[in-house]
Order: structure tokens, then sequence, then C-alpha cells
């Protein structure tokens, strides 16, 4: 591995880098925002609402990103939505995510007990008191292990982004194989710039959930 | 409109073996995964020190690594490094087992934990041996529990491989772009339709998949 | 009478704390022994320690003129003589109940399936639950549970029974149930050690009653001297404790 053929392509991988790190985490505050409201329509059992939700869930948790990406970027301008590859980006991991963090949120929900419902009830709190007093924080740290999993779920999804040509990590390695041959040097730096993306994250994500785990008794 | 083109000579067909070759390379990184995986997990039930650090470090990378990076550094790399022209095929299946042992390595472990402790003891009170312990008061709980996320390893494995265009495999997404490549000045609009289709294809190989698996679990639950 | 177990001058340790010392007793066969004490006092250890679920730093446990410890040869023959029902049941949740009380004698004696059957349908029915033979433990309530436990036990002809706290876990209402079944056991001359905080009970069931606090024997004897006539303080105190509960 030649060392100053690494460090030349630094700054072509930090632009790369920050360009997949900025769409990760929009995708990812799109996927939480996507998620909590589909949790509610699902756990209020909205009429019409909830049945759309349910189908949006399935379909995005039983098809690739890839394929989902493909969609949207190539298949929807046919019919004249046409985004940016940034966007969509963003908003394919945002929708995919969406679809997980539902299910993580719903099932936070549903662990919270009745007889807690029940005894906040009993204090005089009004439902909407007791939503937002008691059910809510206890779903929200029951869901952390969830949220956790799939935050490094979609960061990591990021490395497709490249299919739709957006110039991220993976865009960049594959340019540098194809065109230099310095394959070595390419995934090299590839590596290091995933470690420092997630690695980090799966570190406070371990510290988090340990702490939650201690809540949740 | 455009989605004529898919009605078109044996398009439909084609489409439909880009995706049997995908889910070829799956169920074969499923079949070895499964094998790994439930060894490796036995392995670390067993609390071996070295065992469990090595392990610990296994489960990291493939925990932070995309499988597209895996991808990348086991089909390029291996060229480069070692020396041998690994067919993209082999790489994908090298890396998916890889990814997918990982999995269900800790599926094993955590399922084999979840047996509490008492149910040995109360299996020892009745003089079962301990390989009668195994045979048929530990494991059958833990196939029980196994079964259903094993199911769903495999229809997360069938989304994985959608990658392996990615390193030129002719799968589903790349017969769809050479169909919409071919008719480009006859159907120009056929790109919405072929990836319609090919997102539907998906659903319809994973979703009965994950109905299965739901089933199952909810069957078996304890 | 004959003696069936001897526990010699045994001692349970862990690094620095002791959980009993130097505990001796002498079970005679067809006795009834019923251990109380405070919680956390070594009494569920000490019956633990003596099918060898837990190891014993000192001591012996002699049952039927065999030494019992954790690496004999031949443990689980001894822990064949030995039955246990635990306070959590522990079924096993993946089998019917008569799969659950067949399983140890059809494949650990190795006794004909169709034999072990009729005995076990015998049993079950015995203790009123015939009609669950083919339900699952997740099926049946906490009471239910316990009595198919102590069948599971029965089932493998035990010459001593050792029941953990059988009632601890259960509601109110399920424990008679489960109680008659041990009373019943009692009158057909089965040798049982019964750690227990049902006062009633053991008052009801026991031959002899031991008191274990901070892991000594500090009192024993027979049930009417040791209820109305306890002569330690420390046995004064934790009945008194009881009767609190109960006239209030």
């Amino acid at each position: 591995m030649d060392f100053n053929v690494v460090i030349s392509y630094i700054p072509t991988y930090v632009d790369a880098f920050l360009l997949t790190v900025k769409i990760g985490w929009i995708g990812i505050a799109f996927s939480l925002v996507i998620g909590i409201l589909s949790a509610f329509i699902m756990h209020f059992k909205i009429p019409v609402l909830s049945q759309i939700v349910a189908v949006y869930i399935e379909l995005f948790r039983n098809t690739p990103l890839l394929v989902q990406l493909f969609f949207i970027y190539f298949g929807l301008p046919k019919i004249g939505i046409v985004i940016s590859a940034g966007t969509c980006g963003a908003v394919g991991l945002g929708l995919l995510g969406g679809s997980y963090m539902a299910e993580v949120f719903r099932s936070g929900l549903e662990g919270v007990s009745i007889s807690q419902t029940e005894s906040s009830l009993a204090l005089g709190f009004s439902k909407t008191q007791m939503f937002i007093y008691v059910i809510l924080p206890q779903a929200f740290s029951k869901s952390v292990p969830g949220i956790v999993a799939n935050v490094i779920f979609l960061l990591k999804e990021t490395s497709v982004f490249s299919a739709i040509s957006l110039m991220d990590l993976m865009f960049r390695a594959k340019d540098l194989i194809g065109l230099y041959y310095n394959t070595t040097e390419a995934l090299f730096l590839l590596v290091i710039f995933y470690v420092i993306m997630l690695l980090p994250v799966s570190f406070l994500g371990s510290v988090i959930e340990k702490k939650v785990v201690s809540i949740n008794g | 409109m455009g989605f004529e083109v898919l009605l078109k000579g044996s398009n439909m067909l084609r489409l439909l073996e880009g995706l049997s070759t995908a889910l070829n390379i799956s169920l074969i990184s499923v079949a070895i995964s499964l094998v790994l995986g439930i060894i490796l997990g036995i392995l670390m039930a067993m609390h071996n020190r070295v065992v469990l650090f090595f392990s610990k470090i296994y489960l990291e990378i493939v925990r932070i690594m995309p499988q597209m990076v895996l991808l990348f550094i086991v089909y390029f790399g291996s060229t480069k490094v070692i020396g041998i022209n690994l067919s993209a095929e082999t790489a994908s299946i090298i890396v998916f087992s890889f990814w997918g042992a990982a999995e269900m390595s800790d599926l094993v472990r955590g399922a084999l934990k979840s047996i509490p402790t008492i149910q040995y003891e109360s299996s020892a009170a009745l003089s079962l041996s301990s390989f009668m312990t195994y045979r048929y008061i530990i494991m059958p709980q833990v196939v029980r529990m196994l079964i259903p996320l094993s199911i769903n390893l495999i229809t997360r494995m069938i989304k994985t491989t959608s990658l392996v265009m990615m390193i030129g495999i002719v799968e589903v997404l790349k017969v769809g772009q050479q169909i919409i490549e071919a008719n480009r000045t006859a159907s120009p609009n056929a790109a919405f339709w072929v990836f319609l289709v090919i997102f539907l294809l998906y659903f319809a190989a994973c979703w009965p998949i994950s109905l299965l698996s739901r089933f199952l679990e909810k069957k078996w639950k304890v | 009478m004959s003696e069936i177990l001897k526990v010699k001058n045994i001692s349970k340790k862990y690094e620095n704390t002791i959980i009993f010392e130097n505990l001796n007793l002498s079970v005679q066969k067809g006795e009834v022994l019923v251990i109380v004490g405070p919680s956390g006092c070594g009494k569920s250890t000490f019956l633990r320690c003596l099918n060898a679920l837990e190891d014993i730093q000192e001591g012996e446990i002699i049952l039927d003129g065999e030494v019992i410890n954790s690496d004999a040869h031949n443990l689980r023959k001894i822990r064949e003589k030995i039955g246990m029902v635990f306070q959590s049941y522990e079924l096993f949740p993946h089998m019917t109940v008569l799969q659950n009380v067949i399983l140890a004698p059809v494949k650990v004696k190795k006794i004909d399936k169709k034999e072990v059957t009729k005995k076990a349908l015998e049993l079950l029915n015995k203790v009123g639950l015939l009609s669950k033979k083919d339900s699952y433990p997740r099926q049946l309530s906490g009471g239910q549970k316990q009595r198919v436990a102590i069948v599971r036990a029965l089932m493998m002809e035990p010459e001593i029974l050792l029941l953990d706290e059988i009632t601890a876990a259960l509601d109110p209402e399920m424990v008679k149930e489960v109680l008659d079944v041990v009373l019943s056991l009692a009158k057909e001359g089965r040798t049982m050690l019964i750690v227990t905080h049902e006062m009633q009970f053991a008052r009801a069931v026991a031959d002899r009653m031991i008191f274990i606090d901070e892991g000594k024997i500090v009192e024993e004897g027979n049930p009417k001297e040791f209820f109305d006539n306890p002569k330690s303080e420390r046995l004064k105190r934790f009945l008194n404790n009881f009767n609190y509960v109960e006239t209030n």
C-alpha cells in the first residue's frame, strides 16, 4: 500500500464522507418522524390511515433499499415526480427506516402495561396527560435498543447511495478502483471512513442501551 | 405508457430469471450461515475467553461494516492482495455467509442464554443426563425459538442480495436496466413500470416468508 | 424406623459469605420434616445441597448408605432416589402434561412407555388433573402446574421428596389444592423435606419442625412443642411475625 496515494485521496474521501453522513442522518431524522407518526396511527387505530400505514410498513420492510431507490430515482420521474439524488437518498432512507422505526415504537407502546394506564387514570390524570407523562416516556425508553439498532442499520444502508450516482464513499472507492487501479488504498480508506462513521455510534449505542436497561429494570 | 415493455418478448421471464439468480445466492448463503452460526453460537455460549474475545471482534466488524463494503473488499481486494480471482458469485456468497453466520450465532447464543438455569436444574433433579437434558429439554426449546428467527434471516438475506448488482452480477435490477436501455426510444417511460414490478417481485418473495416467521413466532410463544 | 438420610457437619460457603455452617440432621424413613426460617437463612440452599444442585465445602450427606457429592460418579443414580419440586414449577414448556411426567421414567429408568403412561394417568387422576393430560403448561394455572410438578417428581418413585417453597409463587386460593396433595402424600408415609412459609400447613403435616436462622439450626422439635412452646427467643420472634399478620 502506498501511503502517499492514501494521503492524496483523503480530501476526496472527506467530501464523500460528509455527504454520506449528512444524507444518512437526514434520512434517520425522517425515519424517526415517519416512525413515530406511523406508530401513533397504528396505536390509536385511526381508521383508513392505520390501514395505509400497515400496507406501507409491510411494503418497505419487505423490499431492499436499493430497489426502493431505483424506483424513486429512475421510476418516479417518468410520471412527473423528479427529485435530486440527494433528496432521493434521504427520502428513501427515511421511508425504509420509518417502517422499521414504526415497529419499534409500536411495540414500545404496547410494552407499557395496562396497570400503568389504570393507575394513572386512578390518580386523576386526563387521557392526554397520562399519554404524555406516563405512557410516552416509558414507551420511549423501551424503544431505545431498537432505535439504536435501526440507526446503525440505516447508516450502513447509506452504502448503496452510489447506485443513484450520489458521490458517496462507495462511489469514490469504485471510481478509484475503476480508473486508477489503486484498489488497496481505495478499500483501506473506505473501511477507515466507515469505521469513523459507525464505531462511535455503535459504542455510544451500547452505553445508552445499558443505561436504559437499568432504568427499565 | 411503458408498461407494454414488460409484455414484450421474454422480458418478464428474464426479470424472473434475474430474481432467481439473487434468490439462489441468498439460499446458499443462508444454508452456510445456519451451519456456521449454530456452531459458533454454541461455542460462544460455552464462555471460553479466547472464543468470546474473537467472536466479539467478529460480531463488531459485522455490526458496523456495511455488506456493500465487505463485498468490495472481498471482490476487488482478493485479486489484488492474494492474487485469487474470485467470481462475483463466490465473493457474494462469502460475504453474505460471513454476515449471516454472525447474525445467526448471536441468535443461537441469545436463545441458549434465555433458557433459565433452573430448567437445567429441574432436569438434573429428575436425574436426566446432560445429553438427555440437551436432547429432550434444551434443544427443543431453543429450536422453537430459532426457527422463526432463521426464517426471518432468509428475508433479510434476500433483500441483501440486491447488492450483488453493484459488483456486476446480472440479477433482477441489472436485467431491468438492460430492458429499459433496449427500449429507450420505443418506450421512454419503461423505467417506472420495470422498477415498480421489480419492487413488487421482491415484496412477493419476502412477504410470505415474513408472515410465516411471525406466525410461527406467535404459535410457539411460551 | 430406619434412617434414610444423614447430614453430617455440612457447610456451604461462598468466597466471603457463609450460607450455613456445621449443619447436622438425621431423617427417618416415612418422616415429614418441615424447615422454616426467615428469608435468606439458607434453608432453600440447604435443600438444594441435598441433591447436589449446590456443592458443599465441608461435611457429608449420606443417602441410604451412599455419600452424595456433586462429582460422585453415581450422582444420577442417587438423584433417582430424590425427587424435587421447585417454587417456580419448572415444567418443560414445550411438552404436554403427560409428556412432562413420563419423560424421566421412560428415558432415565427405561421403563416401558405403556406402563409408565398407565401410572402417570393414575397419579394425574389422583391430583385431579386427568383431564389436563394433553394440555401444555402455559394453559394451566399455577396450582395446576405445581400439582403436575409433584406428579412428575413422584413418577420416579423417589425415596425422599424435597419441596422447596412450592406454594410461594401461588395465588392464595390455589395454595390449598397443592397442600392437600402434599398432606395426602404424608398420610401415605412418604419421606419428605419441606421448606415453607405456610405455618398452619407446617403444623398439620410435620412430624418434626426445624428452625434455621443465620445458617444454623436454632431449634427443632415436634410441632406441638415447636409452635406452642418455643424455647429460643429467635423462634419466638419469628413465630410472632406470623401471629401479628394473622391477628391483624
